[in-house]
């Protein structure tokens, strides 16, 4: 028994020697981004299909989209370490790798600098680059501070409120309320969330949208194109009749670098700042 | 038509002669149900402020934009289900029978289906209308597969349509099904939410391309309501009687197909209405399609004008699909109703 315990343990300090050489797979945009940020992709054998920036982790192997993961599309990846956001599943599928064998390592998906922060040291401790993670976190900081200043010296009636529509296909848009990654970014970009009734995403009276008075709207790149453009969106009565709409203020940001949480939070924060100052 | 047989089944059916007064009540209180869903909101529009007409150019834009459309449109998609699934109910002789028999909600659901999963992104005007026109496309696909199933041994049947049905309709729930699977959260989001049914899209185009094809349609099954009665005695029987039953069938199946196929298009799927408002008519005023459609017409306009006005007011800024809402009031009541049917009859 205690053979087995003794090898067990010098094969597992072996493995966490031989980092560089391991073979990873993420799960979930904001880790690979993380991931290319600390130079560490060369351990990179696969992702999931949310993981498409940088333009390099597009061409990595597919495992699918991390809700509906599947065990034998990870398992013929021959992966020594599936690192993984809490939002991946589905549970079966992640009980089904543990029980092959697969080394998973779950992280909470973030919502806030401390996670995005928290989600690198702990990436940085997997691929033993503490120092560029170092690096890493302290260009964030900085950027935070420059965010702040230009946050802090907004007055408040100026803050802008935003109404962040995940998508709009001509019935009840569906809008982000609190304790969604929308509502984090835009309070983190000093503007405020004009959904203040209910938590997560939900389809909206067309009535209440106009009744929050929205100054902006806020959408993904992909969810405008859905709605039909930004012109067809504008003809909706639920969007043209409110102060956003009036005045043609529609913001559209690509969905990773707006709500994923990864290493260009700050900046996708400060794009949105600007945004909603040059209207 | 001729006027001997209109009267030997008025006298079988006796309660002809609640005809003007039940009408006249529904009627009433869809007014009532009107004036009610005309004044709340999330925006404040008091019914005395909308009288005097003292409206605020913001409440003017809200109400005739968005609060008007969306009212008439319940009133014509509940009164579409309604009297499309009491005209299913006289035709399949069945009391089970509803609009989604004939393939329409399974056939809409597939198309938009594959419009969200597979789509992609479609842009311009077109790509907000896109679920609409898959719907309308895919409910009519289905019900005319359907229909040319049940005219395979060139008369048309009854049995082989339910069967065929039965049949096309599962295939069409496995294609849903796996473009389900293929779906990711956003997808899977919407796809759920339109099979709950929501009225949150009523716009004027979509009310009047609903109106044209649904008033139509329930006027002329108003006007076959006489040939139904005739056809509850049996097939054979109303071919004895002078009824041109194969025509009538096509009629009905157009009609029905045409007119839930608009309403499932402009609202997505609103279950109940169409299979328990036509028994709700039935069990209080009895079977006579003369009564019977024009009432279901009514009560399904109330009953959706009703469950919509709660779907958007009482989780109000967010809103609930209305397909929740019509079953959680109905429900309980037609199960009062058919206690007490039972009651009376048991003599408990």
């Amino acid at each position: 028994m205690k053979i087995i315990l003794t090898c067990s343990f010098l094969l597992c300090a072996l493995s966490a020697q031989s980092g560089e050489r391991q073979r990873m797979i993420t799960i979930g945009g904001a880790l690979t981004e993380i991931v290319y940020a600390l130079e560490g992709e060369s351990s990179l054998v696969g992702s999931d299909t949310t993981s498409y920036y940088p333009v390099e982790a597009m061409k990595l192997p597919k495992v699918g989209y991390l809700r509906t993961l599947s065990a034998e599309g990870i398992l013929s990846l021959n992966p020594d370490l599936v690192i993984l956001t809490d939002e991946a599943g589905p549970p079966p599928v992640l009980r089904q790798l543990k029980s092959a064998g697969v080394n998973l390592r779950t992280l909470k998906a973030g919502r806030s600098l401390d996670d995005v922060k928290r989600n690198i040291k702990s990436i940085a401790k997997i691929l033993h680059r503490e120092k560029k993670a170092g690096a890493l976190i302290r260009r964030i900081d900085k950027a935070n501070e420059t965010l702040s200043q230009m946050t802090g010296n907004t007055p408040y009636p100026k803050t802008k409120k935003v109404m962040f529509i995940l998508q709009h296909g001509g019935g009840a848009p569906m809008v982000a309320g609190t304790d969604t990654a929308a509502d984090s970014i835009i309070k983190l970009s000093g503007a405020k969330n004009v959904v203040e009734g209910y938590a997560g995403y939900k389809p909206l009276t067309p009535e209440a949208a106009i009744s929050l008075n929205p100054d902006v709207i806020l959408t993904t790149i992909r969810g405008l194109k859905q709605a039909g453009g930004k012109e067809t969106l504008l003809k909706n009565p639920s969007i043209s009749l409110t102060p956003a709409g009036r005045n043609g203020h529609v913001i559209a940001m690509d969905s990773l670098l707006l709500l994923a949480f990864g290493p260009r939070t700050v900046e996708a924060a400060l794009e949105l700042n600007q945004a909603c100052q040059g209207l | 038509m001729n006027s001997r047989m209109r009267k030997a089944i008025t006298i079988s059916l006796p309660f002809i002669k609640f005809k003007a007064p039940v009408l006249l009540l529904l009627t009433g209180l869809l007014l009532v149900a009107t004036a009610i869903a005309a004044s709340t909101g999330a925006v404040s529009i008091p019914l005395e402020t909308f009288l005097s007409g003292d409206l605020s150019s913001s409440q003017k834009a809200v109400f005739s934009f968005i609060r008007l459309p969306r009212i008439l449109l319940a009133i014509i998609v509940g009164a579409s289900l309604a009297v499309s699934g009491a005209a299913m109910q006289g035709l399949f002789r069945n009391p089970l029978a509803d609009p989604g028999l004939i393939g329409i909600s399974s056939g809409a659901s597939l198309g938009v289906a594959v419009v969200i999963v597979l789509g992609g992104p479609i842009t311009g005007v077109f790509g907000f209308y896109s679920l609409s026109v898959a719907a309308f496309v895919g409910g009519l696909i289905t019900c005319l597969l359907i229909f040319r199933f049940a005219r395979l041994n060139g008369t048309f049947s009854v049995i082989y349509m339910l069967l065929a049905g039965i049949a096309i309709n599962a295939l069409a729930g496995s294609g849903t099904g796996f473009l389900t699977y293929l779906s990711n959260d956003e997808q899977l989001r919407s796809l759920t939410f339109w099979t709950m049914g929501s009225l949150g899209g009523a716009l004027w185009p979509a009310v009047i391309v609903a109106a044209t094809v649904v008033i139509p349609s329930t006027i002329l099954l108003i006007k076959n309501a006489r040939k139904l009665n005739v056809l509850l005695l049996g097939e054979q029987e109303a071919q004895y009687l002078g009824i041109d039953s194969e025509n009538l069938k096509r009629i009905i199946i157009i009609c029905t197909a045409l007119s839930v196929g608009a309403a499932v298009a402009v609202s997505g799927i609103i279950g109940f209405v169409g299979l328990v408002v036509p028994h709700l008519i039935r069990l209080t005023v009895g079977p006579d399609h003369h009564l019977l459609i024009p009432a279901s017409a009514l009560l399904g306009a109330i009953l959706l004008l009703a469950a919509d006005t709660f779907a958007r007011t009482i989780i109000s800024p967010a809103e609930m699909p209305v397909g929740i809402l019509t079953s959680l009031i109905g429900g309980p009541f037609f199960l009062w109703l058919l206690m007490k049917q039972y009651a009376g009859r048991c003599g408990i």
